[in-house]
C-alpha cells in the first residue's frame, strides 16, 4: 500500500512538472462558441464565427477597418481595389479587383473566384451550391441578384432595386477558393482543408475542440502581416471553464468573462478590455394587443428602468445604459426628443395618463419570453429580473417566461403567433452593424414575417419612407442623417424596452500586446502579439 | 454456458431498439428546434426548409425514425447537424476520450475503494473502520462536478501545476496524461465511495458466517481466511463495478462538462445544446450497447466465479 501510494505520489510530481510550455509567437483565445464555427467559407456562429474565422481566413470585396476605437470601423477596399455605382444604370456595380493574391493554396484569386463564391451561396442550381454556407449567409445578400465577370479583375454586380446598401452586404460574402473546391468536390471536406486569402491559414482543425491558425506570410497587405506565428482557438461556452483557462494560463484570451470575476482578474494583473460596439439588448413589445399596443405605456416602461443600475450593480460596467437602438456618438442616433433616464416618477406620469394609476388599476399582465443563456444575451435571468422589478415599481406587472436559448430563437421566428399568441414582449439581442439589420429588419413595413423579423409589428409610413429614401442614397453622410431620423422616429414609439448595449468584455494575459477594440462585433488579429 | 449467453445476446436486440425508440422520441418531442440552433433568426423560411430536406426533417416522424433505423443497422448512425461530420467519428473519437477517463477513474476508484472497504470490514469499529467509512461517505455525497471546480481552483488556478481543461494532444501522450489527471479524480470519487461501502458490507456478511468461524476455529492463517472472504464476497463486488464502469462511461457529463474533456459525456451536452439529433441518437444508442453488453460481460464473469447463477 505505501508503495502505491508512493508511486502515486512520484507519478503526480513527474507529470506536474513536465509543464507543457507552449510555442512562441502563439496567440491562445477561449471563444464562447460551443463549437469551431464552420470553417467551409460562409461561417456559422454568428458573428463570433465572422470574428474568430471567417475575417482571419478568408476575405470579403470590401474589408472593414478595425484598427480604430474611437470611431466606427469604415469600409475599405479588401480583395477589391475599388467599386462605384454605374451612372447609367444604378442597380449595377462595377468592382476592380486587386491583382497579384494568391489564396491559402497558391491558386490566384480573380473574377471567377468571385462568381463561384456568390454562386455557391446564391445559385442553388449550381453543381457547388453550399445549402448550409447559403442558409448561413445568403439572407445577409439580398440586394445581390448577380454577378458576372467582366474580365478576370472586374466584376458587375446587379441589384433588384437601387440600393446604396450593396457594399454593407458585400463585406458578408467571404470568398473562397475554387481550385481547393475543384480538389476536394465537398463542402464539409472542404471545411476541413479549407482556403482563401486571408491574413490566416487554417493548419490543424480537431472537430469540437481546437482550430489552429497560422501567419500566411504570403499576405498581400504588408500593413496587416499578423504579429504572430499561430493562433489557437478553442470553443468554451462554459464561462467558467474560459476563466479556469486564462487562469491557469491555458490560454492568453478570453472572450466574455463572467462579469463577477472582473475585479478580481483586475488584481491578479490580467487586463481587462471593452468597447462599444454596434449591441442592443432588450425587450421587443408587441404593439397590436394590450398592453403595449398604447404608446404611454411603452413610454412609461422605458422611463422606468434604471439601466445604471443593471450596469453597475449587476454587470460590473460591462455593459452602458441603452436608450435606443444605437448609442449615442454612433452616427445614427441623432437628436431624438426622448432620452429615456431612469424616472420612475415621470413613468407613473406617462401610466396615468395612459389611464392607469399603478395601485388598483394597472396594465393588463405582460407576458415576456426571455432565455436562460444564449449567444449575446449576457445575464439574462438576473437581468430581467431587474427590468420585472422596475417595472412592477412604476406598476406594470410583467410575467417572465424563461426558456433555453434555442427554443428562444424558435420561438422568435415565429413571432407572437401559435405557440406565441399568449405572449407580448420578447427578451433577445442583436447587432446593428449595418442599415438592414439596425433598421430595414425591424421597422419597415415589408419586413413583416415571413419576409423579415418586424413581429412587433411596426407599421409606420413615415419610417418605410425615410429607409427606402436612405437606401436610394449614395452620399454615405447623407445617408447616415436619413438614418438618425429613423432612429429618432423609433426611439419616439418605443416599440421596445430598450435596456442596455454590451461593452464585449474581454480578459487577456499581460502578455497580450497591440489589441485594439474596435467598435464591432469583428476585430483584427492581425496587429496582436505575444509578448515571451 | 453458450446457450446463456446467445439467450441474453438476442434479448439485448429489443432492448436496444426500445432504447433507440424512447431516445428518438425524447429528443423530437422536446421543444426546439435543430434547424434553430444553426442558422440565423434571419434566415429564410426557403431556406430553413432546404436545410430540412437534407437532413430529412421534412418527413413524418416515424418515416423518419426507420429510415434513420434502416442506416443504423448498416453501421450508418448519420451526420451530424452542427459539424456535418459523420456521426460515427464523433461517436468514435469522444468514445476514446471517455473510455480512457472511464478506465483510469475506474482503476483508481475500485482500487482505492476496494482496499478502504476491506480494511474498514476487517478493522470493523475500530478507528480505521470510522475513518474509511466517512471517506466512502464523502465520496458519495461530494457532487463530482463541485470536486472538479475545488480541483480546478487549487491544482490549476492556484498552484498552477495541472491544466484545467480539454485533453490538448499538444505535449504529447505526457500533455494527455497532466489533462486527464484532474478529471480522473473527480470521477473517482462516488464510485470510489459506493465500491467501498459495498466491499465492506460484502465481506462483514461473509465475515459473520459461520464456515468462517470455521476456518478461523481449524487454525487457518488471516491471510488465507482474507483470501476465502474475498472470493466469497467477489460476485457481489463484480456485479457494483460492472454497474460503476457503465456509469463512469455515460455518467460523466458534467464532469466532462466542467473540465471540457471531449468525452461522450461532453458531447452529450454540446449536442442537447445545439439540438444536433443525429449525434445525441447516435451517441445513447452506442452507449447503450456498452450498458447491455457490459451488462452480459458481468453476467457472464460472475457465472464464471460462481455457477449457481447460470441455473437461476
Amino acid at each position: 500500500m505505501t508503495r502505491f501510494i508512493g508511486f502515486l505520489v512520484v507519478a503526480g510530481l513527474s507529470l506536474a512538472l513536465a509543464s507543457g510550455a507552449s510555442a512562441e509567437g502563439t496567440l491562445r483565445i477561449g471563444m464562447t462558441a460551443a463549437d469551431i464555427p464552420y470553417t467551409g467559407g460562409q461561417p456559422d456562429n454568428g458573428f463570433e464565427g465572422f470574428r474568430f474565422v471567417g475575417y482571419q481566413v478568408y476575405e470579403p470585396l470590401i474589408n472593414w477597418d478595425l484598427t480604430q476605437s474611437d470611431k466606427l470601423p469604415a469600409l475599405v477596399p479588401g480583395l477589391a481595389e475599388s467599386w462605384e455605382v454605374s451612372k447609367a444604370d444604378p442597380k449595377k456595380w462595377i468592382f476592380k479587383l486587386r491583382k497579384n493574391v494568391k489564396f491559402h493554396d497558391g491558386s490566384p484569386f480573380n473574377a471567377d473566384a468571385v462568381v463561384f463564391t456568390f454562386e455557391s451561396v446564391k445559385n442553388k442550381q449550381a453543381p457547388h451550391y453550399d445549402t448550409y454556407g447559403g442558409a448561413q449567409v445568403g439572407w445577409r445578400l439580398a440586394a445581390l441578384k448577380a454577378i458576372k465577370k467582366v474580365d478576370d479583375f472586374t466584376i458587375e454586380i446587379e441589384t433588384p432595386t437601387v440600393s446604396s446598401f450593396v457594399p454593407y452586404q458585400v463585406v458578408y460574402m467571404l470568398i473562397v477558393s475554387p481550385t481547393q473546391w475543384g480538389k476536394v468536390k465537398d463542402w464539409r471536406k472542404f471545411a476541413e482543408q479549407p482556403s482563401g486569402t486571408g491574413p490566416f491559414k487554417v493548419v490543424r482543425f480537431v472537430p469540437r475542440e481546437r482550430l489552429e491558425l497560422e501567419a500566411n506570410r504570403a499576405y498581400w497587405d504588408p500593413k496587416r502581416m499578423p504579429k504572430v506565428d499561430k493562433v489557437v482557438l478553442l470553443p468554451m461556452p462554459e464561462p467558467t471553464t474560459r476563466l479556469a483557462a486564462l487562469r491557469s494560463g491555458q490560454v492568453d484570451w478570453i472572450e466574455v468573462p463572467p462579469p463577477d470575476s472582473i475585479q478580481q482578474l483586475k488584481g491578479a494583473g490580467f487586463q481587462i478590455v471593452t468597447n462599444k460596439y454596434p449591441h442592443n439588448w432588450g425587450h421587443i413589445l408587441r404593439l397590436d394587443k394590450e398592453p403595449w399596443n398604447n404608446k404611454l405605456v411603452r413610454k412609461a416602461a422605458n422611463y422606468a428602468i434604471d439601466r445604471v443600475g443593471i450596469c453597475k450593480n449587476l454587470l460590473n460596467d460591462t455593459c452602458v445604459p441603452g436608450t435606443g437602438v444605437a448609442y449615442k456618438g454612433h452616427p445614427w442616433f441623432g437628436n431624438p426628443k426622448e432620452i429615456y433616464e431612469y424616472n420612475p416618477a415621470k413613468s407613473k406620469e406617462l401610466l396615468k395618463q395612459a389611464g392607469f394609476d399603478g395601485t388598483t388599476k394597472r396594465p393588463a399582465r405582460a407576458v415576456a419570453l426571455i432565455s436562460t443563456s444564449g449567444s449575446g444575451q449576457m445575464l439574462p435571468l438576473a437581468m430581467n429580473e431587474l427590468v420585472q422589478k422596475n417595472l412592477k415599481d412604476v406598476g406594470i406587472d410583467v410575467d417572465l417566461q424563461p426558456i433555453e436559448w434555442n427554443s428562444l430563437t424558435q420561438r422568435f421566428r415565429a413571432g407572437f403567433t401559435g405557440e406565441n399568441a399568449g405572449v407580448n414582449a420578447l427578451n433577445i439581442s442583436f447587432n446593428f452593424v449595418e442599415p438592414f439589420s439596425a433598421f430595414g429588419r425591424f421597422f419597415h413595413s415589408k419586413s413583416v414575417p415571413p419576409a423579415s423579423v418586424n413581429i412587433m409589428p411596426f407599421v409606420n409610413p413615415e419610417s418605410d419612407r425615410l429607409l427606402d429614401e436612405a437606401e436610394k442614397t449614395f452620399d454615405l453622410a447623407k445617408q447616415d442623417a436619413i438614418l438618425a431620423k429613423v432612429h429618432e422616429l423609433v426611439v419616439d414609439e418605443a416599440p421596445w424596452i430598450f435596456v442596455v448595449h454590451d461593452l464585449n468584455p474581454r480578459a487577456m494575459t499581460p502578455k497580450v500586446k497591440g489589441f485594439v477594440p474596435p467598435q464591432s462585433w469583428f476585430i483584427d488579429l492581425t496587429q496582436v502579439s505575444v509578448a515571451k | 454456458m453458450w446457450r446463456y449467453v446467445g439467450r441474453r445476446l438476442v434479448l439485448a436486440v429489443p432492448t436496444l431498439l426500445g432504447a433507440s425508440i424512447i431516445v428518438f422520441a425524447m429528443v423530437h418531442l422536446a421543444p426546439g428546434d435543430p434547424i434553430a440552433a444553426i442558422l440565423p433568426v434571419d434566415a429564410s423560411k426557403e431556406q430553413i426548409e432546404d436545410i430540412k430536406k437534407v437532413y430529412g426533417f421534412d418527413k413524418p416522424l416515424p418515416v423518419q425514425y426507420l429510415k434513420w433505423l434502416g442506416r443504423v443497422v448498416q453501421g450508418d448512425l448519420g451526420k451530424s447537424i452542427a459539424t456535418r461530420r459523420a456521426v460515427i467519428l464523433d461517436v468514435r473519437d469522444s468514445l476514446a476520450n471517455s473510455l480512457v477517463l472511464a478506465l483510469s477513474s475506474s482503476v483508481l476508484a475500485f482500487g482505492a475503494g476496494i482496499a478502504l472497504g476491506l480494511l474498514a470490514a476487517f478493522r470493523q469499529g475500530r478507528a480505521l473502520d470510522k475513518i474509511a467509512s466517512a471517506m466512502a461517505v464523502i465520496g458519495v455525497s461530494v457532487p463530482h462536478y463541485w470536486a472538479g471546480i475545488i480541483l480546478i481552483i487549487i491544482f490549476s488556478v492556484q498552484l498552477g501545476w495541472l491544466p484545467a481543461m480539454g485533453a490538448s494532444s499538444d505535449g504529447g501522450l505526457v500533455g494527455y496524461l497532466r489533462h486527464m489527471t484532474l478529471p480522473t479524480i473527480a470521477l473517482a470519487l462516488i464510485p470510489l465511495g459506493v465500491i467501498a461501502r459495498v466491499t465492506r458490507s460484502a465481506a462483514l456478511d461473509i465475515l459473520n458466517q459461520e464456515f468462517v468461524l470455521a476456518l478461523r476455529a481449524k487454525g487457518l492463517a488471516q491471510r488465507r481466511v482474507f483470501a476465502h472472504v474475498v472470493k466469497n464476497a467477489a460476485p457481489q463486488i463484480i456485479t457494483v463495478l460492472g454497474l460503476q464502469f457503465g456509469f463512469q462511461l455515460g455518467g460523466s457529463v458534467l464532469v466532462e462538462a466542467v473540465f471540457s474533456w471531449p468525452g461522450t459525456g461532453y458531447l452529450l451536452n454540446l449536442a442537447i445544446f445545439q439540438r444536433d439529433m443525429p449525434v445525441l441518437q447516435g451517441v445513447i444508442l452506442v452507449l447503450a450497447t456498452f450498458f447491455v453488453l457490459l451488462n452480459l460481460l458481468v453476467d457472464v464473469l460472475q457465472t464464471y466465479i460462481d455457477p449457481r447463477i447460470a441455473r437461476h
